[in-house]
Formats: C-alpha cells, structure tokens, sequence
C-alpha cells in the first residue's frame, strides 16, 4: 500500500533522510521506531505528500505521490495536536470532515466521537480539552473518512495506559477489516503489538522485520533491548 | 466547494473569538472619534499681545476672533519667548510689525489672515469667494476623514486577518488542512470569502458612523464608498495573511507595522507631497493604501463617480489579485501540490 524507493531528502546541505526504501503491505500495522531527530517525523510527511523528497519515489496503492485524489485515501494524525482551538469537538470533526464526507458525514463524526470516548465532550471548546482528550480529537479526524490506510505520527503520546490499550485495540480492529496502519512510536510495548517493524537512526534505516525475528536474531527478551542494541550502535 | 467549507469554519471561530471583532470594528470608531475630537475644531483661538496700537485695530483684531492682550513691551518679549502668546504686534517708525512666535507652523497663515482683516484688507470685500468642492465650514477632520476612514480599514484588517492566518501556520492547522484533498486556491479563497463577509460588515459599520455620526463630509453615495473599503480591506487582508508567511510569531507580525503600514500614511495623503520631487511620490505608487484614499477623497469630497477612479480601482484590485496569487504560490511550501 505504501512503498518508498531510494528516498534522500535534504533540507539546505543537511541530509536527513538518507537511501530509504520501505514497504508497507496491505492490512498490516507497520511500526516505525527510532530515537528522537531521526527523521521520522520528516518521513511521514514525505509520505502524505507533505514534504516532496529530494530523491527516489514513494507510491500509494500504486500511485505516485503526490496526488491530490490520493490524499482522499489516508487518514493522517500530526504530533502536534493541529486543532482549532476556538471551536467544539464536533465543529472541528465536522471541519475535516466536510472535505471528504457529504451524506455519510453526521453518521461519521457520530461513530468516530464515540469511539474515542469523546460524545459527552462533543460541544466543549477544544481550548478547555486535556492533553489526552485533544489526541484523542486528532484521531478521530484522522479516522472520520473512514480511510484504507492511516499514517500516525505517534498517536498515543500523552495517553494514559487504558485508553492506549483501547486505541490499540480499535486500531487491530480496522486492520482486520482491511485498513492499513503506519505507526510511529518510541513506545516499546506499542512496538510489540506491530506486525512488523523498522528502525530509523541519523535518516537511515538500520534494520526491518518483525518483533519476534528481531528478538530471535539479537536473542534478547524485549523490543526495548532491540531498541538499545540499534540505538547505540554506530554505522 | 471547499473555499466555503473553510469560510463557514473561518466565520464560526471568529464570532467565537470576540476581541478579534471588537479589535476590527470598535478600535476603529473609538480612533476615528477621538480623531474627530481633535481635529474637528473652528481655527484655535490665536493669542496675541499688541504693544501700543491705535485702538480701532485693537478692537478689529478683538473682534476676528483673537484673544488679544494689550501688555507692556518687555513683558510682551518674554510671552512671546515663552511661547505664552502666538505673535506680538507692535508699531516700529507708525508702521506695523508683526513678530511670530514661529514654531508652530500650523497657525502661521491663520494669524496672518486675521491681521490682514483687522488691518482693514479683507480679501472678501474685494473678491467673490465660492467653493467649487466642499464648503466654507470644512477643516482638517474633514479633508482627512477619509483617508483616516480608509486607514483604519486597513490597518485593522491587515492585523486581524494576519495574525488569524499566522496561527493556522504556527498552530499545525494549516498543515493538516492540505493533508485533505483541498486546493491551495481554495484554501486562500476561503479565507478571503470568510474574511470579506466580515470586512464588509466592519466597512458599513464605520462608515454610516463616521458619515452620521462624526458628521464627516460626504458628498457622493454610500456604495461607492462601501465598495472602495471593501476592495481596500480585500487589499489588506490579502497582503496580510502574505507576509504571515515571513513571520515566525505575532510579534514578528507586529514588526512589518513600521515597515509595511506606517510608511502608507505617509505617502496616502494625509500630509501634502504634491510639493516633493518626483522620484518620492513614486513610492506612493506602489502603496495601496494611496490609490483607496485617492478613490475615497474624490467620491465623499467631490462625489467623484467610479468611471472617474477607474484606475484607483484598477490598481487596489491589481495589489489584491497580485498578493493572493504570491499567497497561493508561498503555500508551497507545506504542500508542493
């Protein structure tokens, strides 16, 4: 569903995304991990389109990025929580949603609302939201078009274990029922829960492949080791 | 449409945001009023000392609405080195000399025209005078009002409008509006439908008060006023949420003000530049806010019809189509599609 072909990109004479190639197949979580400035932040809105790369491709159901009618197609939550924050719950859903939904659209925000707990809350002003309710507002915009693939930029940062739980399970949910999920995290245990898995250091990507392969091939217990044993290592 | 969508979203939060809307429709009443109480006075009382004059003209100048004092000479001297009084008038060899205070040029003429009418050489007597445009009970406030008019327009749209728009850049919301499948022009138009709403609400407000209530001379109609602040605040708003691109914060926003707004008061005619060389009248001419106060001047001064400021309106819509195109083009850089 998503593929990304020898990607470089520069911004001025600094190269933060260096010979990425990257395959994320249908109806799977993908996970992609790595430390904090390691570009992947910068790799997710090459990915939407956002940012053109300096080098190499990046397809969407086989389409070349960037394409407008492609942008239909995904779901995408920013790190930051990108609200407006004189407006309701439902009036920023409604926003969103407009540009993508018409009949559907109030059954939509409704079900989205709902499923990220955010119905009572509905007509309150953003401004007066916690942290984890306006991520959760995030998600829901990402989710109201209802589309077959979802790009998340750390997703679950800011909430508290039960909702991270819930949300994960929404999340094994929707790819069940086809769609597919490109994470972000530095969350471990978020890690576990990927089918499969990359890791990003310095704008290169240093090792792939799922949770369990990675634990067998460095024979240690957790993903936090793996974490380590990358994260340390010079190339 | 999705320019709608975001104009509906634009008009929702800007009625929630209830400062914005005072900032864009009460300062620029409370600044017009308090520029009509200034300005809207009869020529300030002159205040002169007369040292030994016959009394016909002592009574003649009392009586041309000068305060006149009747002092001894060297007290005269120090008022006037004081600047207590405005001139001294005083008899050298049986002929009159006047002696200004000088250093308010504002009142040089006034003094000298009341001088000349207590010294018995009223240009009236002579002369049939008649006003072509306006009319004899018309001051400052008056010839000023609509540039003033036109100014405020501006400068409150360009501010609200910019920094409505910086917030969507620095708050991450502009960037999640173009992962939707929206075109960039329809995002900067929906800000211009959303906004102009607005700017012709705040046009009509201000005007019909400054007309009725401020009583500013209005020769020509009402809609051709309304439609020159409307394409003059479309102007603003458009250059504003443009250089929104270039600052970082709202304080950087407030930094193009000495840069981009005050020049504009300058050079728009609210200080006379008929008079300055050629190549510094020219940089009128590349402000927007010359060609709105040119255009508002001939229609509520000399009820100036559109077909006679075709090229005023020419050229604010020139600025606006030039601004929103380079505002499209600037996005580009969020979204290169």
């Amino acid at each position: 569903m998503i593929e990304l072909s020898r990607v470089t990109h520069t911004f001025g004479k600094k190269t933060v995304i260096e010979d990425v190639d990257l395959s994320v197949r249908k109806g799977e979580v993908f996970g992609l991990l790595g430390p904090s400035g390691s570009g992947k932040t910068t790799l997710v809105r090459i990915m939407t389109g956002m940012i053109e790369p300096s080098e190499g491709t990046v397809w969407l159901r086989e389409q070349q990025m960037p394409k407008r009618v492609l942008m239909k197609r995904f779901g995408y939550m920013a790190q930051e929580h990108a609200l407006y924050q004189e407006l309701t719950a439902k009036e920023n859903l409604d926003f969103f949603a407009s540009f993508y939904l018409r009949k559907k659209k109030k059954e939509r925000i409704d079900y989205c609302l709902q499923l990220t707990k955010l119905t009572e809350d509905k007509d309150r002003i953003v401004s007066t939201f916690s942290g984890g309710m306006k991520r959760r507002l995030s998600l829901a915009i990402a989710l109201v078009h209802d589309p077959e693939i979802l790009i998340l930029d750390e997703p679950t940062v800011g909430l508290d274990p039960v909702l991270r739980h819930e949300i994960w399970e929404e999340f094994h949910r929707l790819k069940n029922e086809g769609t597919t999920i490109f994470v972000t995290t530095h969350v471990m245990d978020e890690a576990e829960k990927c089918d499969r898995l990359a890791m990003l250091r310095d704008g290169r990507m240093i090792a792939s492949g799922s949770p369990s392969e990675w634990k067998e091939e460095l024979h240690v217990e957790s993903i936090e080791d793996v974490f380590l044993h990358y994260g340390r290592r010079k190339v | 449409m999705n320019a709608g969508i975001v104009a509906r979203r634009i008009f929702r939060q800007f009625l929630r945001d209830k400062r914005s809307v005072a900032l864009m429709i009460l300062a620029p009443i409370l600044v017009l009023t308090l520029l009509w109480l200034v300005l809207d006075t009869d020529e300030r009382a002159v205040e002169i000392a007369v040292i030994e004059a016959p009394e016909s003209v002592y009574e003649r100048l009392a009586s041309g609405g000068m305060e006149v004092r009747a002092l001894p000479e060297s007290e005269a001297q120090e008022a006037l080195n004081e600047a207590e009084i405005d001139a001294l008038l005083r008899w050298d060899e049986n002929r009159p000399l006047l002696m200004l205070e000088g250093s308010d040029p504002t009142n040089h003429s006034a003094i000298r025209t009341a001088i000349q009418q207590a010294m018995g050489v009223n240009l009236r007597d002579v002369v049939n005078v008649q006003y072509w445009h306006g009319s004899e009970d018309m001051n400052i406030f008056h010839y000023t009002g609509p540039v003033l008019v036109g100014f405020f327009i501006f400068f409150f749209v360009f501010i609200v409008g910019g920094v409505s728009f910086l917030r969507e850049r620095t708050g991450g919301t502009l960037e999640r509006v173009l992962t939707t499948p929206i075109h960039r022009y329809e995002l900067v138009g929906g800000y211009l439908l959303g906004f102009g709403i607005f700017t012709v609400i705040q046009s009509l407000i201000i005007v019909l008060f400054s007309i009725y209530l401020l009583d500013m001379y209005m020769a020509g109609s009402l809609w051709r006023v309304i439609f020159i602040t409307v394409l003059l605040a479309l102007t603003a708003l458009s250059l504003g949420t443009l250089l929104s691109a270039y600052a970082k914060n709202e304080f950087q926003m407030f930094q193009f003000i000495p840069l981009v707004i005050v020049p504009q008061v300058f050079f728009s005619g609210l200080f006379p530049i008929e008079g300055l060389a050629g190549w510094i009248q020219a940089i009128g001419k590349f402000m927007p806010l010359t060609y709105g106060a040119e255009a508002l001047r001939g229609i509520m001064l000399r009820n100036e019809h559109l077909g006679e400021l075709q090229w005023q309106v020419f050229m604010l819509l020139a600025f606006f189509v030039l601004f929103t195109l380079l505002n499209v083009k600037v996005l580009k850089r969020y979204r290169r599609l």
